[in-house]
């Protein structure tokens, strides 16, 4: 039940465009433990500008 | 063994569909279209989608996808396939499924039906799929770089212009459902204009006092809309507010250019982000409760299965059931925008090859069944209360009287009386030629759900949330439209003038956006002051546009397939790409040069400037001056047909020269990106 409402959440979130912070953390502690990640707010803005700066990918 | 529970899927299905479509003479259920749907739509994913991913594409679920071998953690970021689909969905799903087949409904509601069942399967589906596939064999890059890529730069060139116009045409369209929505209706326009301050505070909230909190600013957005849904209705009965946020259609086609050119150079925090939570949230909560609602009602079909207007002559949109209905329903059957979606933020989410047939050909069978629904919802009312929404004031006239009797004569027997209780019980002034779908659609949701939640009582409050849902949605494809075609607009000069692709710099972006908003805003206008109601013109329009968009995407999935050397299996793009075209230059060229004036631009053209020679005015323009605006518009038109028609033309002779050099090559000759040829992030 916590996984599914777990999984809810994030779908909604990617649905607006901002994908999982935590799998951000994961990556950058794997891949680039030499620099410091965004913080959430950061992280947060940058995937906002990213869907809506350009437009946004969405259907008529 | 295991096929078994598929084999009785299917029977279900094929019992259901041949009920659907033989019963005449007595309304059937409306769950017999919805099963027929739902068991053909599973067994089709279950082995057409199989067959195409195993054999046709030959996905390894084991090759590295770019979510993997690019991860960045933010544009590449290997997701969970669910979460992934419900992302892809709600970016393919729109106003487009909803309004088309509520359009479609005028032919009766087989052949719509039939149109979506199979065209989403064939065509639609396997479009989505195959771009999505050929996308992420090569790093998630998108349609117009893929035509480069694969066709060759003139092709991409092309591409990319055809797609730019479509852009245009279809933030015409959307923006002229809104004003016919909202003319004259000081509740819906209340409601619609309070969520531009309201978004505002959910962006100064997300900006400053809550950063990044969307679960909470949406909740907080949900009970600012339904209070203004409910208090809107007070305004629209205040004697002061209610003439206040009354505009006829023109001012709201001005008060939407207005809107469209300040929202789209708006710092995004603070009113396109937030608008989107609420109508990408609203949209999904929406349509999941139809569905329901669908389910919970099991309401009777009223509509016919088959109209009189098969064969052309119908008020809502003109032309015969070949090629029209095939271009009415655009979204839902087969729609090329979402070869945008596929080739867009998808295919860098996407974990491994093997989750490739559940998003994109699944994500396009649930729009489909989106468009059912909403087929479903036109079918359901009153085939009287349906005309009298959907015809031109020019067949109705003003009053109740003059409607009922107008549609009564259609043969649809309706009732001066029924269509003023209609309105009343939707809160509205008048629902008399209310055109464009989406009041259509709320009059049938508003019965559904007040079936389901409130009972008669709530019927005006549930048709206010339709039109709400429905604005919202489409003003922020408004907003973000302009904002792409603004890209697309400055890499496309940019090819002529380097210095305008500088996305950062002022100057051209501020030009790019302004020939932006006044490209769409010409056919908005052009739409609302057309006397047969604008959607007549513009849908049409719409549909070819985006029909060829995917013909031009099956064409390039055709071109992939060949150059793979895995021609034996082309026919599975090549059969839905042939019938598009057929359809699409069918309509296209009708448009341009058939003799009937309702159907073709130059025909009506040629009436207007004959009669202007002879000096005279001809209904429903009343002065010289109009006349001349009429002929203007109609060669306009006949030009993007012409255009469109030589943007399909000239890539389908690319596809040919393509596909013919490549079986002269034994070896595959496929642009693939494999995971080598990047260097690791």
């Amino acid at each position: 039940m916590r996984a599914l409402l777990e999984r809810m959440r994030e779908m909604a979130l990617l649905m607006v465009g901002q994908p999982s912070y935590d799998a951000y953390l994961r990556h950058m502690a794997q891949r680039h433990p030499d620099r410091p990640p965004m913080s959430r707010v950061e992280f947060f803005r940058n995937r906002e500008q990213a869907r809506y700066g350009g437009g946004g990918g969405r259907c008529c | 063994m295991k096929h078994i529970p598929w084999i009785i899927l299917a029977i279900i299905g094929a019992v259901a569909l041949s009920v659907t479509a033989t019963v005449r003479g007595e309304q059937i259920n409306a769950l017999w279209i919805v099963v027929a749907a739902l068991c053909t739509f599973l067994v089709a994913y279950r082995y057409y989608a199989l067959f195409i991913a195993r054999r046709v594409m030959r996905l390894d679920p084991a090759r590295p996808t770019p979510a993997l071998y690019r991860a960045d953690g933010l544009d590449y970021v290997a997701t969970d396939r669910r979460v992934l689909f419900g992302h892809h969905f709600a970016a393919i799903a729109g106003a487009g499924p909803l309004v088309g087949p509520v359009l479609a409904a005028q032919m009766g509601y087989l052949p719509g039906t039939l149109w979506i069942i199979a065209g989403v399967v064939l065509a639609g589906a396997v479009q989505d799929f195959m771009v999505l596939f050929v996308s992420m064999r090569r790093d998630g890059r998108s349609l117009g770089e893929l035509v480069r890529m694969e066709m060759g730069p003139v092709a991409g060139t092309i591409a990319l212009v055809g797609t730019f116009m479509i852009m245009v045409i279809i933030l015409a369209v959307l923006a002229l459902i809104v004003v016919k929505a909202l003319a004259e209706s000081p509740w819906g326009m209340f409601t619609v204009a309070a969520t531009v301050p309201l978004a505002m505070v959910m962006g100064v909230y997300t900006r400053w006092i809550r950063p990044g909190r969307i679960g909470e600013v949406s909740i907080l957005g949900f009970v600012g809309l339904i209070l203004a849904i409910i208090f809107g209705q007070n305004v629209a009965a205040s004697p002061f507010w209610g003439p206040v946020f009354t505009f006829t259609p023109v001012q709201l086609c001005w008060l939407l250019i207005g809107y469209g050119a300040i929202a789209s150079v708006l710092p995004v925090w603070l009113l396109l982000a937030p608008r989107d939570y609420l109508s990408t949230f609203l949209k999904i909560g929406a349509i999941v409760a139809l569905a329901v609602g669908i389910f919970i009602m099991a309401p009777p079909l009223r509509m016919p299965a088959l109209t009189q207007f098969v064969g052309g002559g119908g008020p809502v949109w003109s032309g015969a059931l070949f090629p029209f209905l095939f271009i009415t329903i655009a979204c839902g059957a087969v729609s090329g925008f979402h070869a945008l979606i596929s080739s867009g933020t998808t295919p860098k989410l996407i974990a491994s090859e093997g989750d490739a047939p559940f998003i994109g050909y699944g994500g396009m069978l649930m729009e489909a069944f989106v468009a059912i629904m909403a087929l479903v919802g036109a079918s359901i009312l009153d085939p009287g209360i349906y005309f009298a929404m959907n015809s031109p004031a020019a067949v109705l006239g003003a009053t109740p009287e003059s409607a009922s009797a107008a549609v009564t004569a259609m043969g649809f027997p309706v009732s001066a009386d029924i269509l003023v209780q209609t309105a009343k019980d939707v809160g509205e002034h008048s629902i008399i030629s209310r055109t464009g779908g989406a009041p259509t659609l709320a009059v049938a949701m508003a019965e559904i759900f007040s079936h389901v939640v409130g009972g008669p009582a709530m019927k005006a409050f549930w048709y206010h949330f339709a039109i709400l849902f429905e604005a919202l949605f489409i003003l922020t494809a408004v907003d973000a439209g302009t904002r792409a075609g603004r890209f697309m607009l400055q890499d496309l000069i940019g090819l002529a003038v380097p210095s305008f692709r500088a996305h950062s710099s002022l100057a051209p972006g501020m030009i790019a956006t302004a020939l932006c908003v006044a490209a769409w805003g010409f056919f908005l206008y052009q739409g609302v002051t057309d006397p047969l109601g604008g959607v007549n013109t513009l849908w049409p329009v719409f549909g070819i546009s985006n029909q060829m968009l995917a013909a031009v995407a099956l064409m390039l999935s055709t071109v992939v397939l060949f150059r793979m050397k895995r021609d034996r299996f082309a026919w599975v793009t090549a059969v839905p790409t042939v019938w598009l075209l057929v359809c699409t230059l069918t309509a296209g060229t009708l448009k341009l040069v058939s003799a009937d004036p309702k159907v073709g631009f130059l025909a009506h053209a040629s009436i207007f400037s004959e009669a202007a020679a002879r000096g005279e005015v001809l209904a429903p323009a009343k002065s010289m001056a109009e006349m001349r605006a009429i002929i203007f518009n109609d060669r306009v038109d006949a030009a993007l047909c012409a255009i469109f028609l030589f943007v399909v033309l000239s890539l389908l002779l690319f596809t040919i020269r393509t596909c013919i050099a490549a079986r002269r090559v034994n070896a595959p000759t496929a642009h693939e990106i494999t995971p080598d040829m990047v260097p690791a992030e």
